[in-house]
């Protein structure tokens, strides 16, 4: 018998209320619960940044902190970054207009990482943006695409 | 992963008493624990959340030391503004480490009690033997593939290697654990694997880390870290330094000198045997090359991890000759 809790977490600044069991990373109450399925799973042991959300403004990996952990906090899924008119957020645009995917699996954890990255004043040189973005691993490799997307980004937020 | 019951804590004592219950576990970052848990190393029956604990996580720094909270976060420790300026080393631990989310997450105190990278440790459906996991069961890292396994401080039932690197810079410049009803150096905090492999560090049941200490010192100030791996960024030592350097007035003659061992050992090594060789000598390469061949001093190489013999004195070294030149006094 599973004993599940009832959590109340505050997700793109909506309120969804869920019924989970306690090992439930958010990973896996945004995909399996909430139908947030933007944020994907890659490794789910924090080695490849695909999960990657923001708690209270921050980038962390969601495969490695659990629901319950995070009632009260304000969470940011790639759901949640565009703007209200539809417009995309300006990460999103350079990384469209750079051609920084292949497959794109990796894509909305690289952008919601690049964010917060741009945020932190760490994105200044193509080296500060490869050292900062480093938790983010894609496998086509679209390295450097995803630097010009970045710095574009950085630029266009300036 | 198997199912656990959650409980977020109140208060310090209130967490403490949660542990005392059968098979629980203290939550910071969750960094290691999770990823643990989902390898199925770590099996709590209860997941006892610090998190939203007040109080835990200030960073203070004044003239004679560094006072960190254990939820402090390894980014804000990293960025601190203080903290890099009197302990340089200190700071580039925590920047080097990990990635930017996982910095964001993790704590110190979660830091300090990572676990080790063995992968064969991490992998008990293939492995079932394993004395850390399993007392006795057997080492299968021994006649294994050794690559990232210690070369110092080896015993015949374990030669994981300690994988942290901030607790590298603590042991350099003398921090200290505190524990609340006592304090511990990080030297005394960690235990070497000998017989009981399963006993990692001296914290008991129900003991929680509140925070870490680092006395000031002109060594910790003059200061660096020094991390070379198997890729640029977001990987874990194959071999690290840290070292500080203070000279005496002639700008020339060491007076004081600090060297830690990170990547190549089963604890944080302090390696006073390079300092020793060093006090008292103005540092040109040939003289700190020969004393950095004393880090290695009771080596063992299990064949894969070989390398780390040749490497490790030249991480040293070219972290001593930097601190040397940085201070003007590389001879
Ligand atoms: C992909 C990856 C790469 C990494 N690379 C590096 C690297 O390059 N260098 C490096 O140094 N580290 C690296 N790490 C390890 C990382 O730094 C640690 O996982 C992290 O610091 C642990 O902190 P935490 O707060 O998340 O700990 P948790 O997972 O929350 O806790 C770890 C352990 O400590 C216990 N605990 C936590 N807080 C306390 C306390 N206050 N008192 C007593 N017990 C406590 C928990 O019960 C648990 O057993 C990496 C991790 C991952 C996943
Ligand atoms: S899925 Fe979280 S880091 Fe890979
Ligand atoms: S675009 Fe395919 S993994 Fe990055």
């Amino acid at each position: 018998m599973t004993r599940t809790i009832h959590l109340s977490l505050d997700i793109n600044g909506r309120r969804h209320e869920l019924d989970v069991e306690p090992r439930v990373t958010l990973l896996d109450a945004l995909r399996e619960e909430l139908a947030l399925t933007g944020t994907k799973k890659g490794c789910d042991q924090g080695q490849c940044g695909a999960c990657t959300c923001h708690v209270d403004g921050k980038r962390v990996l969601s495969c490695l902190t659990l629901a319950a952990q995070v009632e009260g906090r304000q969470i940011t899924t790639i759901e949640g970054i565009a703007a209200e008119n539809g417009d995309l957020h300006p990460v999103q645009a350079a990384f469209i207009e750079n051609d920084a995917f292949q497959c794109g699996y990796c894509t909305p954890g690289q952008i919601m990482s690049a964010v917060a990255c741009i945020r932190e004043g760490h994105a200044g040189s193509d080296e500060e943006i490869r050292e900062y973005m480093s938790g983010n691993l894609c496998r086509c490799g679209a390295y450097n695409s995803i630097v010009a997307a970045v710095r574009e980004a950085a630029e266009a937020v300036r | 992963m198997r199912d656990f019951s959650y409980f977020r804590a109140s208060s310090v004592d209130e967490a403490r008493n949660a542990v005392l219950q059968a098979g629980g576990a203290l939550l910071a970052g969750g960094t290691t624990l999770l990823d643990l848990a989902k390898c199925g190393v770590a099996e709590p029956a209860t997941v006892v959340d610090i998190t939203h604990l007040s109080g835990l996580g200030e960073i203070n720094v004044d003239a004679s030391s560094a006072v960190i909270g254990a939820l402090a976060r390894m980014g804000d420790v990293a960025d601190h503004t203080q903290i890099r300026a009197a302990f340089p080393a200190v700071a580039e631990s925590l920047s080097l480490a990990a990635s930017a989310q996982l910095r964001n997450m993790a704590t110190i105190g979660g830091n300090l009690l990572q676990r080790t990278r063995c992968p064969y440790f991490r992998d008990p459906a293939t492995f079932p033997a394993c004395n850390k996991r399993n007392p006795g069961s057997g080492c299968p890292a021994i006649g294994g593939v050794t690559r990232n396994h210690a070369v110092l401080g080896t015993s015949d039932a374990c030669i994981a290697t300690y994988p942290g690197d901030l607790a590298v810079a603590l042991v350099a410049f003398d921090a200290f654990v505190d524990l609340g009803s006592r304090k511990v150096s990080v030297d005394d905090f960690f235990l070497l694997p000998g017989d009981t492999p399963d006993r990692e560090t001296v914290l008991g049941r129900g003991e929680m880390i509140v925070g870490i200490g680092i006395p000031a010192s002109a060594a910790a100030r003059n200061s660096t870290y020094l991390k070379v791996r198997d890729r640029q960024s977001y990987e874990f030592a194959a071999a690290s330094a840290a070292v500080g350097v203070e000279l005496e007035a002639d700008g020339k003659t060491v007076r004081d000198i600090r060297v830690a061992l990170g990547g190549v050992a089963t604890k944080p090594w302090r390696a006073r045997a390079v300092e020793q060789a060093l006090i008292g000598k103005a540092l040109d390469v040939e003289t700190v090359e020969r004393a950095s061949g004393l880090a290695m001093e009771g080596a063992v190489s299990h064949g894969g991890n070989r390398y780390k013999i040749e490497l490790a004195p030249r991480v040293v070294a070219r972290a001593i000759l930097k601190m040397a030149q940085n201070v003007g006094g590389l001879a």
